[in-house]
């Protein structure tokens, strides 16, 4: 095939007027998804953490809710997601809120849509596992948690949920890294993280497979980075006496 | 507050089925050479053939290591250019249909295979040694035994992959295919009416999938109880 190769053209001027070279790009992109990612997951474990509780509890109402919220966004397409937080909320907020959005910065309207939308869109699926995590322990332990005179509140944060939290890690982890993954869909709204600036790399420089497989080698690199802090975060809370326990 | 304005969904609702005749086909397409890869991919990672299980566990752990999005920028870039020199197609004809559709199935594979891997491992070991033990091949052992054994097993879990993958379709966006998500879209754009166009978008993609994931959960009870 006659294709050219040229890994130098990373290190070229971007006709943009500045000194940035495109390898400023792609680290700028690789920045916006690390961020992007990890303030999503933050957002998502404490929406996660609640909602799973909530599908646990014996209250129709709060369990109703909580099954809802799951079921919504686990079977709506993520790109739909996005464009009905990017596109379509602000048109539904009262004028003063939408119009105050729609006037802030574009980079601070697609990150906050982008962040809120794998926000939630991950908290259904940390809810399920955390919710699992729960039911999946003896029901015994609710039981003498009662019996011992606590309050249901206070049997879940001093005999449940301390016990779920760390069962659950483990499934954590392959979430965390679909959390990294989902967030290239984030370039549909012109979000400039990784994915978006291979593509408008390719524009610019007609270098396509060097930029891909930059890009593709940044994905992997921050799935060994993810996988490596999850193993060592495991064995960190693992709980002595169940498989896999010390 | 924001008007409403549905009228312009009933005239575009044959453009929008054509959209859906899309999504479903890249969706029966990954679905059927996704399972048939992937249960290759599987038996490849459990051989006792080195290089066999060595090169499946590269390319699971590629694809499942990249964005989907990433995957299929790299099919419409490489697919359209190795069937303009395998086909002598000209250049610039049409055949994101061909490398979205491709793109899935492969990229489908890898998670499929990680299904039916744990579904062969479940079958107890015995299973095996008894086939073994009345003549069967490895081959026939697997085909006649393990598998269907395996395959019973799996079905709630590969139909909700199958849910997942139909939901992910939605991501041919990126080429500008026309499934059902950009033809929505493509009205939204043009009757300027995005709000409309991406809420239906939503709600139809919300029964479907939930309808689906309620059958499913049926099933599975059903299989558990059998």
């Amino acid at each position: 095939m006659a294709y050219n190769w040229n890994w130098g053209v990373f290190l070229q001027v971007t006709p943009t007027g500045g000194e940035e070279s495109y390898l400023d790009w792609m680290a700028y992109g690789f920045k916006m998804t690390v961020g992007l990612s990890l303030s999503a997951w933050v957002l998502a474990l404490l929406f996660g953490a609640v909602i799973g509780v909530l599908r646990t509890v014996p209250n129709r109402w709060l369990a109703g809710f909580a099954t809802a919220w799951v079921e919504i966004f686990r079977n709506i397409p993520l790109l739909v997601q996005l464009f009905l937080w990017y596109f379509v909320l602000p048109e539904l907020l009262p004028p003063t809120l939408g119009d105050a959005f729609k006037q802030s910065h574009p980079v601070f309207q697609q990150f906050f849509a982008s962040m809120l939308c794998l926000a939630l869109f991950t908290s259904a699926r940390v809810a399920e596992q955390v919710r699992s995590g729960i039911e999946s322990l003896p029901r015994g332990q609710k039981n003498a948690g009662l019996a011992m005179g606590f309050t249901l509140p206070q049997t879940y944060r001093f005999v449940l949920l301390p016990m779920a939290f760390r069962i659950v890690v483990p499934p954590l982890t392959s979430e965390f890294l679909n959390i990294f993954k989902n967030s290239a869909v984030c370039s549909t709204i012109g979000l400039l993280e990784l994915a978006a600036q291979g593509r408008q790399l390719v524009d610019y420089t007609a270098q396509p497979y060097e930029s891909f497989i930059a890009v593709t080698l940044a994905y992997l690199v921050i799935n060994v980075v993810v996988m490596a802090g999850m193993r060592w975060l495991e064995a960190r809370v693992r709980i002595p006496g169940f498989i896999g326990g010390k | 507050m924001y008007e409403f304005d549905w009228t312009s969904i009933p005239g575009a609702l044959p453009f929008l089925w054509q959209g859906m005749l899309v999504s479903l086909k890249i969706t029966a397409v990954a679905v059927v050479f996704g399972i048939a890869w992937g249960t290759v991919l599987a038996m490849m990672r459990l051989s006792s053939l080195r290089p066999l299980a060595w090169f499946a566990a590269g390319y699971v752990n590629l694809f499942r290591a990249v964005p989907l999005v990433m995957v299929l920028l790299w099919f419409f870039l490489i697919v359209p250019q190795l069937l303009e020199r395998l086909l002598g197609l000209p250049p610039g004809a049409d055949v994101r249909l061909a490398s979205a559709m491709t793109g899935f199935a492969l990229f489908e594979a890898a998670y499929y295979s990680e299904i039916i891997r744990a579904g062969i491992q479940s079958v107890s070991k015995g299973q095996m040694a008894a086939a073994s033990a009345l003549g069967m091949t490895y081959g026939q052992a697997m085909r006649l035994v393990v598998l269907p054994q395996a395959f019973r097993n799996m079905v709630p879990l590969l139909l909700t992959q199958g849910i997942i993958l139909f939901q992910d379709t939605s991501l041919v966006y990126v080429s500008a295919l026309a499934d059902f998500f950009g033809a929505a879209y493509k009205v939204g754009d043009r009757d300027g009416r995005l709000v409309e166009l991406l809420l239906f978008a939503g709600a139809v993609y919300f029964v479907i999938c939930f309808a689906a994931s309620q059958l499913v959960r049926r099933y599975q009870k059903k299989l558990k109880t059998a």
